[in-house]
């Protein structure tokens, strides 16, 4: 966990306090909507369908059982009970007052928990691999420069007002789970031949209108020059970066036009006038916030404890624990996955009761931490492994236990028409009635990984591109219909999804993707190739020809 | 549309001239960039002071040969939202080190003093009377500051180092 110091905190309620000015000044009419709508935004506050919706940050995923208490707090006094885990680790609630914005934020900040660009065009809230810091093999943890970062793009003076959103992800390990080749930059760390920290940096990866996976700029930059490195790449788009046509101001679109050859040429020059400057990192600087990080005291455990011995004969903690607990770097723990997608439930939504029971089991069996995944799922970092028996029935007990993960039904799905304004088809209903579908536990096991994601609209917030069954929700006459994608994948070897045929009514969605899984169940060669593999192997024609065969 | 300069509000001695409009004799002047550009050692040669306005799409490499001659540089907000010259702004400061008055336009309020004066303008032209009394108290709201800028504001990273360095130091 990172421990905010006096600054961190000061600047929190020195920010909160602008923000209770701004919302005064709005309530009072001193500044017009159009004026507002730029600095609630930059503060997280976007105005839906039915209410303001509040999005707050969860930087590169880590919480503490703490702050997960004040979440819920939230929830229940501000809002109506629950809160929604989006795909970039912030937390979003959607029914909250304006004039009680200000005292929400204050409550947070009282637990080092902010909204800070959250939205608007500036630099986002920096992600990571949710299992950093624990995963077995990790280079070292990338949360240290994820907090550099934090703290260099918060409330930057040249770069709040970009042209459009920006967004950094960070990983430190081979299996990539932040995402990083679907952001506006990327950075894969790395040692260099000397055993020096640095980072693969790639650009220009994003989804939406026009995806792209994001490319290779520079294949090692040194850690102490990642500041300065950045810095040169923002500098380049804040200047060149379209601001004609919303849809074409994202760094993809001015990497992808000017290619990126040139663009790198760009940055280049630009870093080579900026890196022997104040943003070089010295050691004392890295060690400073590293020490503002701490790590549990393990303790010395048994590899398989006899807890665990007697817990195998019971197949349902059986079928749990092989779906949702995952290797540790120390012997004797485990990595534990709470699946918030229980079948028939909206998909990452957690209740203010199920927050605080997190917070306790937290406190009990994880050292107090708790962590936020872009598949809209949390994680317990560090369970001893004599304990999962008694997590698991705990965690069943408020619903938590489902042992969907990575499976068909853990959907990855936007807030879609029932909340968004941008919408153009609902999203939820969707990801319910196939958590039904495949809601038989045995079936999905036999399925294997398969990950489903959908967006209600062409803004692709439910990563849609990047599903092994990707869709897409679009109107056509007034009516919702489905594109449907297959073969996207957003690891370390990214890519979009192939479009399988014509779209299809709403009300057909949930009989193609079980078509679609039909169709691999008879087309894998054996049970162990995964969906993403069949696809890859044959391509997607023989999936078209048996879903489309008889409509 | 009042003028804070250096923390104060204060007359604006500088007269706008459009293109194609007639120049005062011996009054300080801010020309628009197209039009300095069609004889700048002309202009230069007045006595009075001379400033440009100069819009955030063009480079700033045609007017860096001149930044020594120039007593303003007036960079351009067109709307809140357009944030190109920040940039501009700390690349006059901070690499061509021009040293006159930098002079924010257009869409100027309130909620972006802070990251003008990081940014290096010295100069603004407030949009409202409203935010432009309010200067004094607005630009005191934030004491921490994340990133080196030119402005010289110390940051937390090396306030943090600082005051590392002294605790081991001390016995």
């Amino acid at each position: 966990m990172y421990a905010y110091d006096e600054l961190d905190r000061t600047l929190l309620h020195e920010r909160v306090e602008e923000f209770r000015d701004q919302v005064k000044r709005r309530l009072s009419g001193e500044l017009t909507e159009d004026e507002f709508k730029i600095l609630r935004l930059q503060n997280g506050v976007y105005l839906q369908l039915h209410a303001y919706m509040f999005r707050v940050a969860i930087p590169y995923g880590t919480l503490s059982s703490k702050q997960l208490r004040a979440l819920a707090h939230v929830a229940r006094r501000y809002d109506r009970g629950y809160g929604h885990f989006t795909t970039r680790q912030n937390i979003q609630f959607n029914w909250i007052k304006l004039a009680e914005l200000p005292d929400a934020l204050a409550d947070l900040a009282e637990v080092g928990i902010h909204a800070m660009q959250t939205s608007g065009n500036n630099m986002r809230n920096v992600t990571s691999d949710q299992w950093a810091g624990v995963a077995p093999g990790e280079v070292e943890d990338p949360r240290i420069w994820s907090e550099l970062l934090r703290q260099h793009t918060t409330l930057h003076p040249e770069f709040s007002f970009l042209p459009r959103k920006f967004k950094i992800a960070i990983t430190a390990s081979e299996h990539d789970r932040a995402a990083i080749r679907i952001h506006d930059i990327g950075l894969r760390l790395h040692k260099n031949a000397d055993g020096e920290t640095g980072f693969e940096v790639l650009v220009g990866g994003g989804l939406g209108r026009t995806p792209f996976i994001g490319k290779s700029i520079k294949p090692f930059v040194h850690g102490r020059d990642i500041l300065s490195y950045v810095e040169a790449i923002l500098r380049v788009y804040n200047q060149y970066g379209r601001r004609d046509n919303i849809y074409k101001a994202r760094i993809k679109i001015l990497v992808h036009e000017l290619g990126i050859e040139k663009f790198g040429k760009e940055v280049e020059e630009e870093w080579q006038q900026l890196r022997d400057s104040a943003l070089t990192l010295d050691d004392a600087a890295i060690e400073e916030v590293r020490s503002r990080f701490s790590y549990p005291a393990y303790e010395k455990l048994p590899h398989m404890p006899d807890e665990l011995k007697q817990a195998a004969h019971d197949p349902l903690f059986e079928r749990w624990r092989k779906n949702s607990v995952f290797p540790h770097k120390v012997q004797g723990y485990s990595i534990v996955t709470l699946s918030l997608k229980p079948v028939g439930g909206p998909p990452g939504d957690a209740t203010a009761e199920q927050m605080d029971a997190i917070a306790d089991l937290a406190d009990r069996y994880s050292f107090g931490e708790i962590r936020v995944g872009h598949e809209q799922n949390l994680a317990l970092p560090h369970v001893a492994k004599r304990d999962l028996p008694a997590l698991w029935k705990a965690l069943d007990k408020v619903g938590l236990a489902t042992p969907n993960v990575n499976l068909v039904s853990d959907i990855i799905a936007c807030p879609g028409l029932d909340y968004c304004s941008l919408a153009n088809a609902r999203s939820i209903p969707i990801a319910q009635e196939l958590t039904r579908r495949f809601a038989n536990h045995d079936t999905a096991g036999l399925i294997g990984r398969l990950h489903i994601n959908i967006s209600g609209c062409i803004n692709a917030c439910g990563h849609h591109h990047v599903g092994h069954i990707g869709i897409l929700g679009v109107e056509k006459n007034g009516e919702e219909f489905y594109q449907i994608t297959i073969g996207g994948r957003a690891d370390e070897s990214a890519a979009l999804g192939t479009l399988i045929g014509p779209s299809v009514p709403y009300a057909e969605v949930a009989d193609v993707v079980e078509d679609i899984v039909e169709a691999y169940l008879a087309l894998r060669d054996s049970p162990d190739e995964l969906f993403i593999d069949t696809v890859k192997r044959l391509g997607v024609e023989p999936f078209r020809e048996r879903v489309y065969a008889t409509r | 549309m009042p003028l804070v300069k250096n923390g104060k509000i204060a007359t604006d001695i500088y007269v706008h001239v459009a293109d194609g409009a007639e120049l005062p004799a011996d009054d300080a002047i801010l020309v628009p960039a197209a039009r300095f550009l069609e004889d700048p050692e002309a202009l230069l040669r007045r006595p009075g002071k001379v400033g440009v306005v100069w819009p955030n799409n063009r480079d700033l490499d045609d007017l860096v040969p001149y930044l020594d001659r120039l007593a303003a540089v007036a960079l351009v907000f067109p709307s809140f939202r357009d944030g190109r010259a920040y940039s501009q702004a700390r690349l006059l400061r901070e690499r061509y080190r021009f040293q006159g008055e930098l002079r924010a336009t257009g869409q100027v309020l309130r909620d972006q003093f802070v990251f003008m004066l990081r940014a290096g303008f010295d100069a603004l032209d407030v949009k409202k009377e409203k935010d432009a009394d309010a200067f004094a108290e607005t630009v005191k709201r934030y004491t921490v500051f994340y990133q080196p800028t030119g402005d010289g504001r110390t940051t937390a990273l090396s306030r943090r180092t600082q005051l590392r360095h002294s605790e081991s130091a001390s016995p």
